[in-house]
């Protein structure tokens, strides 16, 4: 407690200077300084990641079906950058999709200085009850533009999002690698509005991890889901089912980054042409190289 | 423009007392006025007590009489089990718009109004963003009464203040306040042996101790700096982490949907939770508080700190109770020791621009 408390100062006195200099007109640095200092005693960060609940799951289930199940391997993994804010664009898979969790673990894994993802999810999990405990304590944070503003831009994290949403999610085993559509770009604008760096990644082996083959409207509405997807496992396992996935083969690729400082940074956020294309060219960069990985994958299981 | 005559209003509450005590030690502060319409509860050395409800008139009366400079709102009622939903509309709303009214006017001498509000003015919904800035506007219309009055009011002060450009306006807007003297929905729930949880929901909560919102309305008072600005300490804390930072035990109890349900029963049983915390305590609210920093605002604790602070407080309560005397306010006791030429008056000589009852902050 007192190696924090002892950085602190009196109320520093009013100098004129600082009157009026404005905050909303201060050089991101400094603003940047005045977030709050971690806390080494705390055990949750102000997101509410929590480093024991992350910590557990990594060193069981995650490790579990990284190394042993999925038997994943991991290409590209320096274009993931080393410092700065970065956002990874993924394609998104299974009903309860495992490919955040994977990709998190594989840069802890494999990358030279592994940090911390930070993975957008629906709001809707903030508003289920047992979801909304456990979510941000595994560094998922809700898809809202500031929120990812903030971890790019200020914080100069990594973050994950999925621009499929759930119609990724959603989406029937005989879609299987077909990107939906990329949303309105929203992802573009944050990753230029922050000036970070835009990284694509594609999965290959979450679509047969846990295929869906239909969905039931009447128990999605019981039970108050985003959906209720009948796969191999769920709900013949009760909801332990959602947890369960077959052994595919994971591969994933990190591609080139983007630079969005190339592309003109923050005064070019507001434009929409530009960011559909840039968003378009992404979509079609993923689905290139998954179709390419798809095609020389020899089996499902052993890859 | 250092503020030299100042008005406080709703001199009993809490924040009113607390502050004309820590204005008291200015030395550059030559008049505070309070006014309110109840006693003041705490000791005050110098500030003149008008006995006054927030009728404009008679506060424009005093205003121009005392040539007040600097108006400070300390009023805002936000915990809804304070009173009637009339009685609280009556005075965040209805109060708010005669003070403003007392302080406008081609004549008026007031050159800085400093209003303290809530984060209730933000809400908390499912999708909200984890730290709302001061530009966010509310994303949901308010559903309970308390936060339509305070989104209210801040519009009336927001309209004053296009109005008149050469007034200073400072908006507060104080995250969950706890500390050992100050008694909120919050403080209470803590207290309890068991802290109630809704089922399935740990929220992210700010705080704010006590004195830090002395502090920050001092600061306001002390500098220049019209806006709005959010004050919270540093630290978003999940519910669980603040329980077990008290060293308490959840109790999970209160159902996640139709909240109303249960709070009716367990209000039957003493355990009151007012409307506008039950969504607070499902979806929770992070608000970004560097703005407030960045005019030198410092925080003396962290929210973490804040909950110790009151952990520590809740385990030495019962050794000190009844131990502290009570202040009961005496109009001629009070006359007699601010105009007696009796009394013999050693007033300490505050250091200018920091007020002398500032202890070191920190631990």
């Amino acid at each position: 407690m007192s190696a924090v408390a002892s950085e602190r100062t009196p109320l520093a006195p009013t100098d004129t200077e600082e009157q009026e200099l404005l905050p909303e007109r201060r050089p991101a640095d400094e603003m940047r300084d005045l977030l709050p200092a971690l806390e080494p005693e705390r055990r949750l960060d102000d997101w509410g990641r929590s480093e024991r609940v992350e910590g557990f799951f990594d060193r069981t289930l995650v490790e579990f079906y990284y190394r042993y199940w999925f038997r994943t391997e991991v290409e590209g993994i320096e274009n993931v950058p080393a410092e700065g804010g970065a956002l990874l664009v993924s394609n998104h898979s299974g009903a309860l999709p495992p490919d955040a969790a994977i990709i998190a673990k594989s840069i802890r894994e494999e990358h030279p200085e592994p940090r911390p993802l930070y993975i957008t999810v629906e709001h809707f999990f903030k508003g289920y009850p047992g979801f909304s405990m456990l979510i941000p304590k595994i560094g998922c944070v809700a898809a809202h533009p500031a929120n990812v503003h903030r971890l790019l831009y200020d914080e100069r994290q990594l973050v994950l999002v999925f621009p499929e949403g759930r119609k990724g999610t959603e989406k029937l085993y005989k879609d299987r690698y077909r990107l939906r559509r990329f949303g309105r770009g929203g992802f573009v604008e944050a990753a230029m509005r922050a000036e970070s760096k835009l990284v694509p990644v594609c999965v290959v082996g979450a679509e047969e991890a846990q295929p869906i083959f239909a969905h039931i409207g009447a128990l999605q509405k019981l039970t108050r889901l985003i959906y209720f997807p009948v796969t191999p496992t769920f709900p013949w396992l009760g909801p332990l089912g959602m947890l369960a996935y077959l052994p595919a083969k994971f591969k994933i690729r990190f591609l080139e980054p983007i630079d969005t400082v190339e592309l003109g940074g923050a005064e070019a956020a507001q434009d929409k042409a530009l960011v559909q294309t840039v968003a378009q060219e992404i979509r079609a960069r993923i689905q290139e190289n998954l179709d390419e990985m798809v095609a020389r994958r020899r089996s499902v299981w052993f890859g | 423009m250092p503020s030299t005559r100042i008005l406080i209003t709703g001199l009993s509450t809490y924040w009113g007392g607390r502050l004309a005590q820590a204005l008291e030690g200015f030395e550059t502060v030559e008049a505070i006025i309070g006014v309110d319409s109840r006693e003041p509860t705490v000791e005050l050395e110098r500030t003149e007590f008008v006995h006054v409800h927030n009728q404009h008139s008679l506060l424009q009366r005093i205003i121009r009489a005392a040539e007040i400079d600097t108006v400070i709102d300390a009023r805002l009622t936000v915990n809804s089990l304070e009173g009637s939903a009339r009685e609280i509309h009556e005075n965040n709303v209805i109060g708010t718009m005669n003070i403003l009214a007392a302080c406008s006017g081609p004549d008026s001498p007031v050159r800085k109004v400093v209003f303290k509000s809530s984060t209730y003015y933000y809400g908390a919904e499912q999708d909200d963003p984890a730290f709302f800035t001061e530009a966010m506007p509310r994303p949901h219309r308010p559903n309970t009464s308390l936060e339509r009055d305070i989104l209210e009011a801040e519009e009336a002060v927001e309209e004053f203040a296009d109005k008149h450009p050469d007034v200073t306006v400072t908006v507060l807007r104080f995250a969950n306040v706890l500390g050992p003297d100050v008694d909120t929905a919050f403080t209470r729930m803590f207290a309890l042996p068991l802290v109630p949880m809704v089922l399935g929901f740990d929220p992210r909560l700010q705080f704010v101790h006590e004195d830090d919102v002395v502090h920050a309305l001092e600061h306001a008072v002390m500098g220049n700096y019209p806006g709005t600005f959010n004050v919270a300490a540093d630290g978003v804390l999940a519910l669980s982490e603040v329980i077990g930072l008290l060293g308490k035990r959840p109790l999970p109890v209160l159902p996640p949907f139709g909240a109303g349900l249960l709070t009716m029963p367990l209000r039957r049983l003493g355990l009151r939770i007012p409307d506008e915390m039950n969504n607070l305590l499902r979806f929770g609210r992070g608000v970004d508080n560097r703005l407030y920093k960045a005019t030198g605002f410092r925080y003396g604790h962290t929210s973490r700190e804040t909950v110790i602070r009151l952990g520590e407080h809740f385990r030495l309560a019962p050794v000190l109770k009844g131990r502290e005397d009570t202040y009961t306010y005496e109009r001629g006791v009070e006359d007699f020791l601010r105009w007696s030429p009796h009394v013999r008056r050693h007033r300490e000589l505050a250091r200018e621009g920091v007020a002398a009852d500032r202890e070191p902050l920190g631990i």
